[in-house]
């Protein structure tokens, strides 16, 4: 499986930042509107990650007007210039499911202390 | 250039297109080929090039001649590509995996998984009976024909072997070629198990 891994690696971003489950991040997103390019960012906790290699994703969630919004990006996408991560959170859990059905101050994800 | 070339199936995985989405791919390692010999109007009715590809363990010596004949390094395999003009090719050329361009639209040529013996619903795609309400019939074929005839007609789908037989998916679109190390991203699935011997070939239907 070598060649597999040299057409996936070709196409791996080198330089992500170091984040897990439970961190905020800011998301770059590369947006194009009728010809037009723009930047928008979205911002939220990181639920999970998920897959290897090219394949890996991972899904932020968010609460935008009272309505809790997730999306799933490619890690390695060319259409994510930059992924920033505004604070490290303090989980138990790879994969951050409960806080789905845990809605205000309930649905906060404790800060990480060194 | 010949439009076709052999190659080995190496695998799938996904890579990203010029939009940023990803697209599944099957990684084939074609070619370096060589011309071993070529078919001749004349002498066999048709006109196509023969093509050597990979090294062998171990080569026979029948099978020696042939490449002595035509003095190249023996090869694994060989696989006749049809070509309109015959003048443009000479034995012992070699050529790699830019024979096509990224955007071509192919079928890819290969010998399918062997699935072993297969029932009826796989096999064919038969109808299972219910599953409930005292049926006992979950996979069976049914009927195999009406009484009159006497005798089961030529042809009607049964269980038996399924797989392990050449397989053509047409209309698969070239998603990258590189000429470095030989490889050819098809775009989608293509016949046979990873490492098994595929002919890549330009699309006979296109559009």
């Amino acid at each position: 499986m070598k060649s597999v891994d040299r057409v996936e690696k070709k196409q791996m971003k080198e330089n992500l930042p170091q984040f897990n489950p439970g961190d905020t991040v800011k998301v770059h997103v590369r947006v194009v509107e009728g010809g037009k390019e723009r930047v928008q960012v979205f911002q939220g906790i990181v639920l999970r990650r998920k897959g290897g290699g090219i394949r890996e994703t991972f899904t932020v969630r968010k609460i935008s007007h009272g309505i809790g919004v997730e999306r799933t990006f490619p890690l390695h996408s060319p259409n994510i210039p930059k992924i920033e991560v505004v604070r490290r959170g303090d989980v138990n859990r790879a994969k951050l499911y409960y806080l789905r059905k845990r809605v205000g101050r309930a649905a906060r994800v404790k800060e990480k202390r060194f | 250039m010949p439009k076709g070339i052999v190659g080995k199936k190496v695998g799938m995985t996904q890579v990203f297109n010029d939009e940023g989405q990803l697209v599944p791919v099957t990684v084939v390692q074609a070619g370096p080929c060589v011309v071993v010999d070529k078919k001749t109007p004349e002498k066999d009715g048709y006109s196509a090039i023969v093509i050597g590809f990979d090294k062998p363990k171990r080569v026979n010596k029948p099978r020696a001649g042939i490449f002595q004949k035509a003095g190249v390094e023996p090869k694994k395999y060989l696989v006749e590509i049809k070509v309109e003009n015959l003048d443009e090719f000479e034995i012992g050329q070699e050529f790699k995996a830019d024979v096509f361009e990224k955007g071509e639209i192919v079928d890819v040529t290969g010998k399918s998984k062997g699935k072993g013996f297969q029932g009826t619903v796989k096999r064919w795609n038969f109808r299972t009976g219910p599953k409930t309400h005292g049926s006992h019939s979950y996979r069976i074929p049914g009927s195999l024909g009406s009484t009159d005839p006497a005798r089961v007609f030529k042809g009607k789908k049964l269980p038996g072997r399924m797989g392990g037989e050449r397989i053509t998916t047409q209309n698969l679109e070239i998603v990258d070629v590189d000429v470095e190390e030989n490889l050819i991203l098809v775009k989608g699935a293509i016949p046979g198990p990873n490492k098994s011997l595929v002919t890549i070939r330009e699309a006979v239907k296109v559009g």
